[in-house]
């Protein structure tokens, strides 16, 4: 006999029935209306449920990740799967050195890594990136709703973060807010990675399609958008198409999906 | 690289002594490979790089970065600019009619957003920014050909694109007609833009943007050359009697049109929008957002000439206001033609309000100097464009306020002109004044601190003014 366990429709502090990944919470699936899409598509799009980190990864977890995988280390990464500033803030020391030295920073969310290394980190673990859509859909929530995308404060709240300077001390990515789902650390920490990240304005290589591109220019960016005033959206949608999949930014980090439908067999 | 460079530049120029015999169209005669390479030279406003001397095309290397920065936006108010050049206005840029411009946008690591750059002189699609694009720490690439002179504005164009113009993202280029503009004493570059924070004007600390205001397009603050206060007083512009000023002004919006004047000057000839077209003895000239125009003046006498957004109250309480300065003889004949300025004052003497829709919250002086500390800002913001930051005013129509009989003879008197305003003819240390001064709409406090500081500069005899004096003489009446 088989058995599928679907998840509840209900923000992470309701038990679930199924068994919960560590570290992971659920984000009950719905219907939401994308920033940009194809406007021959209907306006609502459906978002399964699925698992997220309730954590951003860590320099930590990340650094354990290199030690397991080594051809994913600063000195060994191939450059095509990597810029030249990848990792570049791992100090050249041993974990233990740097958990002497300064505490704080093994805690900090990883950042200065490609789409690629945050593809395999999250691949090692048996998880994935999450989808653009399932990103955006948990974005919209704020520590009591589930879609605050309208909600003017909220917005403003986060376009603060987004119009502040890039700091150089990040806060420990345990020590971040927490939104209605559990998943902490959403806003006013780093940009997160997504696994298709240029899907929305380019297909295939970022550089090359100037004709979708031109759509965030100008006011040409607002013609085909659902919400014109969500700034902080209009932001992560630019900054995503701004990038490659070899690139890293110091100010860009990743946490890990899995999906929730699975498979389990029962005698 | 530099001698590489220059030995081009050298080649250059004897294929123009060679070319130059022959009346032809340089740009389309010269392939691109074979163009003098020359690194542009940037400027930050005010200043303007040197008139191109070349009569042929060259291919110029223009680098510009992207920064962003917390900087000064008033006294005691920060903002968290984006820049093009680490200032706000953008680095100026000159290039010339027929060249050829390799661009490279540098987008410095520390960059938080991707930026881009719309340039109006590039023709083709996004004027550069679909090719711009620019993802931080990295730098792209593209070239140009400048095809029609005249005087551009450049801006960032990356979603939300008001949001990246408000922070300051904006600049001139001038493109240089083939056969030059015509030679003049002094050149400067100004450009007015507007800037929407959390905080009314003058609330002090660091003022995050305000996404609600610039919708509505309320700025709080007008300003010309990124901040309240950048071209005054010892940063004013300066020319000599006899000399003729040229202007080169882009107003990088992103919302409000400018009705550029210069008090106490005609624009003898206004480039009209920054283009071909010529207009003659122009007192204010509009200059749309996203726009330019180039003006030019002979001052013929000495004295402070005050630039501002005609839209008055910019100019008054929102800081769109700088200074010329010119030295030289006097002309009295000249001088009493021009020496009414009255118009600047259209208000009359209703009440004004100074802080904007909502008082800022003062700080409480504790003691006195403490008082004039805080009375020094107020007095910047509310009383320096007319009165001078020196307490000279301006003679025939702004009393001075330094070593003034009028005000230092009677304190009590000096708190109803605040509270109420004044009109009609008075003497200052025996000068004749009719004019008017608009009732200031600030807290007893503020009042008190205010007038403390002037009773206390400039050599002037001291004392101090307390609330309670001013709440005395409001409710007296």
């Amino acid at each position: 006999m088989v058995w599928f366990f679907l998840a509840l429709f209900a923000p992470a502090s309701a038990s679930s029935a199924a068994n919960i990944p560590s570290g992971m919470v659920v984000v009950g699936g719905g219907e939401y209306s994308p920033l940009f899409k194809d406007p021959t598509l209907p306006s609502g799009v459906m978002v399964e449920s699925y698992y997220i980190d309730k954590l951003l990864v860590s320099n930590d977890d990340f650094t354990a990740f290199t030690t397991a995988n080594p051809e994913w280390s600063k000195q060994n990464v191939k450059s095509l799967f990597a810029d030249t500033q990848y990792l570049h803030h791992f100090p050249n020391i041993t974990v233990s050195e740097v958990a002497e030295r300064s505490p704080t920073w093994l805690s900090q969310p990883v950042t200065n890594v490609s789409w690629f290394a945050a593809r395999a980190y999250c691949k090692a673990l048996d998880k994935r990136l999450p989808a653009l859509d399932e990103w955006e859909y948990a974005a919209r929530a704020s520590r009591t709703e589930v879609d605050a995308s309208h909600n003017a404060e909220h917005l403003s709240r986060i376009l603060s973060w987004y119009s502040a300077l890039t700091s150089s001390a990040l806060p420990g990515v345990s020590e971040t807010p927490t939104n209605v789902w559990g998943i902490q650390g959403m806003h006013g920490v780093v940009w997160e990675m997504v696994n298709d990240f240029n899907s929305v304005l380019i297909t295939g290589e970022s550089r090359g399609d100037t004709q979708l591109e031109r759509e965030l220019f100008c006011g040409a960016g607002a013609a085909s958008s659902s919400n014109p005033s969500d700034y902080a959206a209009f932001m992560r949608y630019a900054l995503r198409s701004s990038y490659e999949a070899s690139y890293t930014l110091g100010s860009l980090g990743f946490r890990c999906a899995k999906n929730i439908v699975e498979l389990q067999s029962i005698e | 690289m530099d001698k590489h460079i220059k030995t081009l530049f050298e080649v250059g120029q004897s294929i123009l002594i060679t070319c130059c015999a022959i009346p032809f169209v340089a740009s389309t005669a010269l392939a691109v490979d074979d163009l003098p390479v020359i690194e542009s030279q940037l400027t930050t406003a005010p200043l303007v790089p040197p008139s191109i001397t070349r009569t042929a095309p060259a291919k110029v290397v223009v680098n510009l970065d992207t920064v962003e920065l917390q900087g000064s936006l008033a006294d005691g108010v920060d903002y968290t600019f984006w820049t093009f050049g680490g200032t706000v206005p953008g680095s100026f840029i000159r290039v010339r009619e027929g060249d050829e411009i390799e661009f490279h946008l540098n987008n410095h690591p520390s960059s938080k957003m991707p930026h881009n750059i719309d340039l109006h002189a590039v023709t083709g699609p996004g004027g550069g920014a679909t090719s711009s694009f620019t993802a931080p720490g990295h730098s792209s690439q593209f070239s140009f050909e400048a095809l029609n002179p005249g005087l551009f504005v450049y801006h960032c164009a990356t979603a939300p694109v008001g949001m990246h113009i408000a922070n300051g993202m904006y600049g001139l280029i001038l493109v240089e007609p083939e056969e030059g503009l015509p030679p003049v004493d002094r050149e400067y570059y100004i450009m007015q833009s507007e800037f929407y924070t959390a905080g009314a004007y003058g609330e002090e600390g660091l003022q995050p943007f305000d996404m609600q205001k610039a919708l509505l397009e309320h700025a709080d603050y007008v300003v010309f050359n990124g901040s309240v206060g950048s071209t005054i007083g010892d940063n004013a512009l300066t020319a000599n009697v006899g000399e003729t000023v040229r202007l080169y002004i882009g107003n990088g919006g992103p919302n409000l049109l400018s009705s550029f004047h210069v008090i106490g000057e005609i624009f003898d000839k206004v480039y009209v929008e920054g283009g071909d077209l010529i207009n003659t003895n122009v007192q204010s000239t509009l200059i749309p957002a996203g726009g330019s125009a180039i003006v030019e003046f002979k001052v013929e006498v000495p004295g402070t000439f005050i630039l501002v957004d005609h839209s008055i109250f910019r100019a008054f309480n929102k800081g769109a206001l700088a200074m010329l300065e010119v030295s030289g003889p006097a002309d009295d004949t000249i001088y009493s033609g021009k020496e009414d300025d009255s118009i600047y004052l259209p208000e009359g003497g209703a009440i004004q309000s100074i802080a904007g829709e909502t008082a800022p919250v003062a700080a409480t002086a504790k003691n006195m100097d403490e008082r004039i500390q805080l009375g020094q800002r107020l007095y910047d913001q509310n009383c320096s464009a007319c009165h001078q930051p020196s307490g000279i005013g301006i003679a025939g129509a702004f009393p001075p306020l330094a070593g003034s009989d009028y005000l230092l003879s009677d304190s009590k008197r000096a708190i109803k002109v605040l509270l109420e305003g004044l009109s009609g003819e008075i003497a200052v240390n025996g000068d004749s004044y009719n004019s008017v001064m608009p009732a200031v709409n600030l807290t007893d406090e503020q009042v008190a601190n205010v007038l403390t500081y002037v009773l206390n500069t400039w050599n002037n005899n001291g004392g101090e003014i307390l609330p309670a004096d001013v709440q005395t003489a409001r409710s007296g009446h």
